[in-house]
């Protein structure tokens, strides 16, 4: 049980890290970025898992007489952290769709050596 | 029970993440990224994150799906080349996982209370939101009021991020630029020869519009607010323009007015600050707005989950619509 209160930082690491192997491994622009939303999923998914409480609920007075709540900070933060992260994968699309049409491909090195030419 | 199934969930969330990054087909990649958004989704639900839950259901699993998609249409659907460098990639994620792995065990258990993070300001909210503000949602009167500064930056971002996209995508197209990617005489947009889809998403636009303003408006009360209901309000369009065509949703809600709404939700946050210096006290303090400073603080915290909802919906949809006119060009 002592180490079953560790799983959730575990499986946070290795989506963290599939995300991470995304970025640094593969060529393709587009997954990237599919990389970088799943780095992105597994910080969210951090931050809310330190704000949950034993036997807490979420942090709204219902009048039902709940006294644990959840920590509500982590909740804002991440919160607002999901919509600042589509519009920016939307700005990294929108770079990548000008990049396939200025280089005519959204594979990393051929554009480099488009470049190099 | 609860704890099965949220390990369930995360070790399905492990095999999603890793089917995501393993497939060369990027279509499957983005309907699993889909997948992915929903079930963390779920899981922020478990773990008490109601309002977090909701946004990341609708900006996850409805618009980034869409939007990759849109990116997918301009460009290709394969990844010609998988990976390069694998094992030199695959050591540098093995130590760094290691690293954190490691610092893993000073963590303090799972929904230990009496976690450092759970001692600073935290409690304060919880105890001075009923006596501060009076509104029952603790995430809205934290996001709306006390940290209201981080908000405004975040709306900011949001716009800056909206305004970028349409810098990039409303370049005309060069004609140097080599292999025109959108294959000859595709139609646009819009599924208007297929009777079911059409008819069933003519059902539903309405009624996720009205869960949107019911969202938007109910915030202080429930989980919801100006992130999610923009989300779910812009879905909604989405959703008519993928059954209906883009054109007809433009005709619908022009693109003027989508930068009014831009612009007007960053102008209307801003002004509401402002309106609380002019009045004699500090910026974005609300508690001068009105009679008394708990209502004062309702009014405030309504106009500027109005704002965010205004600027949320704008920028999405006009992104949206970025990249959908691209791919008619």
């Amino acid at each position: 049980m002592e180490l079953l209160g560790l799983y959730h930082y575990w499986v946070f690491v290795v989506l963290l890290m599939i995300g991470f192997y995304a970025v640094v491994a593969k060529v393709n622009l587009i997954k990237k970025l599919i990389g970088i939303s799943l780095f992105q999923a597994a910080v969210f998914l951090l931050y809310i898992t330190m704000g949950k409480v034993d036997g807490g609920t979420a942090p709204i007075f219902s009048g039902d007489g709940a006294t644990v709540f959840s920590n509500p900070l982590p909740q804002v933060l991440i919160l607002t952290a999901i919509v600042v992260g589509i519009s920016t994968t939307a700005l990294g699309l929108g770079i990548v769709v000008r990049v396939k049409e200025e280089y005519g491909s959204i594979e990393e090195h051929e554009i480099q050596e488009i470049d190099e030419r | 029970m609860t704890v099965v199934f949220g390990i369930f969930l995360l070790t399905l969330l492990v095999i999603t993440a890793a089917a995501i990054v393993r497939t060369q087909n990027l279509f499957v990649a983005v309907m699993l990224l889909g997948i992915f958004s929903l079930l963390i989704a779920v899981n922020f639900f478990i773990l008490d994150a109601a309002d977090v839950a909701l946004t990341e259901a609708a900006v996850g699993a409805g618009i980034s799906t869409v939007l990759f998609l849109g990116a997918l249409a301009l460009t290709s659907e394969r990844e010609r080349l998988g990976t390069r460098h694998r094992w030199l990639s695959l050591s540098v994620v093995a130590s760094a996982a290691l690293v954190v792995l490691y610092a893993t065990f000073d963590k303090p258990r799972f929904g230990d209370p009496s976690a450092p993070v759970h001692q600073h300001v935290a409690p304060w909210y919880l105890e001075n939101t009923p006596a501060y503000i009076d509104i029952p949602n603790v995430v809205t009167a934290v996001l709306g009021s006390f940290r209201g500064y981080d908000t405004l930056g975040e709306v900011f971002v949001v716009f800056t991020a909206g305004i970028g996209v349409l810098f990039l995508l409303s370049v005309r197209r060069g004609g140097a630029a080599p292999g025109g990617t959108g294959a000859p005489g595709t139609p646009g947009i819009g599924l208007r020869e297929h009777v079911i889809p059409r008819v069933v998403g003519r059902l539903l636009v309405p009624f996720i519009l009205l869960f949107g303003l019911y969202v938007q408006f109910h915030g202080e009360y429930g989980p919801g607010g100006g992130f999610q209901a923009g989300a779910l309000i812009a879905a909604g369009f989405i959703l008519y323009a993928l059954v209906e065509g883009e054109e007809r949703t433009l005709a619908a809600l022009p693109q003027s007015w989508l930068l009014a709404l831009m612009v007007g939700g960053a102008l209307l946050y801003g002004a509401v600050g402002l309106a609380g210096i002019v009045l004699g006290s500090t910026f974005l303090d609300y508690s001068v707005l009105g009679a008394n400073p708990v209502s004062g603080q309702q009014i405030g915290i309504i106009l500027i989950e109005a704002g965010v909802g205004m600027t949320v919906t704008g920028v999405l949809l006009a992104i949206f619509h970025a990249f959908a006119s691209r791919g008619r060009a």
